[in-house]
């Protein structure tokens, strides 16, 4: 694979609360490819959006990274680049604030749209200038140049270009998430990380804005990962699809591998739980239980307490990641014997 | 089914909100946001009506209206015959303990301060049902085992904060069961809750319908759950339905340019599903300025000048049970969705 943009090997987050830590994200290993989208599915506290975040290195002060971890961007680890050894916590690094270095890769190669864009644009500020503060911030050109550049990106995500000069209020839910759309893309980046782009808008919005998105990342060459608990959106937008659960990355696989070839028991419950508007109507199956506490995860398997193929096993080793066909990897102990039996009923 | 079967009939409903802008409270006309204008729908026992929409539309309000926590502007209620809908005092009473209301959040609908017991034996006190209180606490742990929240006398003495979202949901569902009503009106009650837990509840909600033929009225955004809940579907647009079938015919069979634009959009998880768009244009206009005549024409692809821009169509029965609010419902149900979109007046006006 010539083409990997991204190469995140090892990445373990970790929050230092009162009590102790919290494992958010433990050992996560995927890799992306120029102009590929790939999907992050889990439910809520799974750890993917702190998955996101460490990308780019945008974590609260309380978040360490654990020695080891690499984020691999177009050949270069900002791990390495944007994190020091912490001098109390031994094998965990801190995350340097303001790092220059680290500042040139922000927005200018890897942008984010962010969970909830209505609250994302200052309040105070016009959009169109806040837009235009981020080209000035990173590029050496004139206010009109950049001005330019913004009417040219209004026309691209389609809002009206008379808009630039209005505030946020004045936009509806779906015009300010095409403006944060516009943001993202001002400075042509490599890699849009879009965390619940589209979570907090109708349907119809929604549609026409994963629509707007595909068309401009395949026009614009732009690589994703699209940070989602909605499995649909998922098997409509991505190329490939890493699903997470309780911190650990339990399968990735293309969209169709995952979905039709499942392997992990966890996706296979998930798809069993997601009723399908145009499917047969058969009873959904919940999963038993709750996620687990990530403060204080099971010890072996984190999805063995719900698990319905858990054996003793599972109960006390962490599995290991199985390549059950190429490219295509599951966390679980039976993943070769699972692998070929999940999904069979769900496949008819 | 029978004409006594129906429960609940609603019959032109309306809710205008009246909107004190300002300075402008002081002269000329007062504005009103139209929220809910001229419904009717019946409900059967045991039986699940979705009324789906996107934000804005009046579906909530609908809810709200049918529980009385807001009192309508205009129209009729029917419980069993008799219109609650100027219902005061004693009477109101009565019907609430006969209606009850699951609530979107069961962060914020249950009292923090309360434990599991208090909060569903409350209503038991309010309306002074059960004898002693170990009959009182015998109510709440039955309710509390219908909603599967097993062995129930384990939950009794807990707090909501100890409790995990879908467990919420589970004791905001007994608190709805333990007065034994006879209509639940469920807004959005699944949306805050992840999907494996999600499977959970509405399978529950499910089980009740079958076991105490309870029918609800579902209300919900999210077009799939809907359709795995509703035996019957209602779609509304601005205050209005625009269309009402059973769920298979509204989500494979839909003959409203709306509902047709609003399922296509309903994202399918499966790779290989082709994604038919059906494009319309623009965002949900403010309920205060209503565009004249049909309510969608200004986004509609198939709006016709003269016709659409004029005169609001009813809603009226294309087929059995199929009730459509579109001038050209007999032209679109026959030739399916393979029409052509003309073009739209807003542009060539």
């Amino acid at each position: 694979m010539a083409n990997v943009l991204l190469d995140v090997k090892n990445l373990s987050v970790h929050y230092k609360i009162l009590s102790g830590w919290v494992y958010a994200v433990d050992g996560v290993n995927f890799k992306l490819e120029k102009g590929h989208t790939m999907g992050l599915v889990g439910e809520s506290g799974c750890g993917k959006t702190t998955t996101g975040y460490g990308i780019t290195q945008l974590l609260a002060s309380n978040a360490f990274i654990k020695e080891g971890s690499k984020v691999i961007f177009d050949g270069r680890d900002f791990v390495e680049m944007s994190t020091v050894p912490d001098k109390k916590l031994k094998g965990y690094r801190r995350i340097i604030e303001y790092h220059p270095e680290m500042r040139k890769y922000r927005w200018s190669r890897i942008s984010m749209i962010f969970q909830g864009a209505m609250n994302a644009f200052n309040p105070v500020y016009k959009v169109g200038d806040q837009i235009i503060e981020a080209i000035l911030t990173h590029e050496d050109i004139t206010e009109e140049e950049a001005r330019k550049r913004v009417e040219e990106l209004y026309k691209l995500v389609g809002i009206p270009v008379d808009r630039i000069d209005n505030y946020p209020h004045e936009y509806s839910g779906g015009m300010k998430q095409r403006a944060m759309i516009a943001m993202a893309l001002a400075l042509k980046p490599d890699l849009i990380i879009a965390d619940e782009p589209t979570t907090a808008l109708d349907v119809v919005t929604q549609d026409r804005i994963l629509g707007e998105m595909a068309n401009l990342q395949k026009k614009e060459k732009v690589a994703m990962i699209l940070i989602t608990h909605d499995v649909s959106v998922v098997a409509e937008m991505a190329d490939e699809i890493a699903v997470m659960y309780a911190g650990h990355l339990v399968e990735t696989g293309t969209t169709r591998q995952v979905f039709k070839e499942t392997a992990h028991p966890y996706m296979e419950a998930l798809l069993s739980a997601f009723p399908n508007i145009k499917g047969e109507k058969k009873r959904l199956k919940a999963i038993p239980g709750s996620p687990p506490d990530l403060s204080n995860p099971p010890k072996g398997c984190r999805f063995a307490p719900r698990c319905p193929y858990a054996k003793d096993i599972c109960l006390e080793e962490e599995p290991p990641v199985v390549e059950v066909a190429p490219g295509h990897f599951a966390k679980c102990h039976f993943a070769e014997e699972l692998y070929g039996e999940l999904g069979g009923e769900r496949n008819e | 089914m029978s004409e006594n079967s129906v429960i609940l009939s609603v019959k032109d409903l309306k809710k205008y909100f009246e909107l004190h802008v300002g300075m402008f409270k002081f002269w000329g006309e007062p504005i009103y946001v139209k929220a809910v204008d001229g419904i009717s729908f019946d409900i059967k026992k045991g039986e699940i009506l979705g009324l789906v929409g996107e934000s804005g539309c009046g579906k909530t309000t609908t809810g709200r209206l049918l529980t009385r926590l807001e009192d309508p502007t205009a129209g009729s209620i029917l419980f069993h015959g008799q219109d609650i809908a100027k219902l005061k005092g004693k009477e109101l009473k009565e019907y609430r303990r006969n209606v009850q209301m699951i609530f979107q959040d069961p962060y914020e609908s249950l009292n923090p301060r309360f434990t599991v017991q208090k909060t569903v034996m409350e209503p038991l006190i309010i309306h002074g049902i059960g004898e002693t209180y170990d009959e009182k606490v015998e109510m709440v742990i039955k309710a509390l085992e219908d909603a599967e929240l097993k062995p129930a006398e384990e939950y009794l003495d807990r707090y909501p904060h100890e409790l995990s979202g879908g467990q919420r949901q589970r004791v905001a569902i007994a608190r709805a069961l333990v007065l034994r009503p006879q209509f639940i009106v469920a807004d959005e009650p699944v949306s805050m809750l992840d999907v494996s837990i999600r499977a959970g509840v509405m399978n529950l909600m499910l089980d009740l319908r079958d076991k105490y033929g309870i029918p609800f009225l579902f209300i919900t955004h999210d077009i799939a759950v809907s359709r795995y809940m509703a035996d019957k579907m209602a779609v509304m647009y601005l205050g209005k339905i625009v269309e009402m079938s059973d769920s298979d015919t509204v989500v494979f069979h839909p003959v409203h340019p709306y509902t047709r634009a609003l399922i296509s959009a309903v994202p399918v998880p499966d790779p290989d599903h082709k994604h038919g768009r059906i494009q319309i244009k623009g965002e949900i206009p403010s309920p205060i300025n209503l565009p004249p005549g049909c309510r969608f024409w200004p986004r509609c692809p198939y709006a016709q000048k003269g016709i659409c821009d004029v005169k609001e169509p009813p809603l009226v029965e294309v087929e059995p049970g199929h009730f459509v609010a579109c001038h050209f419902a007999e032209k679109f149900l026959e030739e399916e969705a393979s029409m052509e979109p003309t073009e739209n007046i807003k542009e060539t006006a």
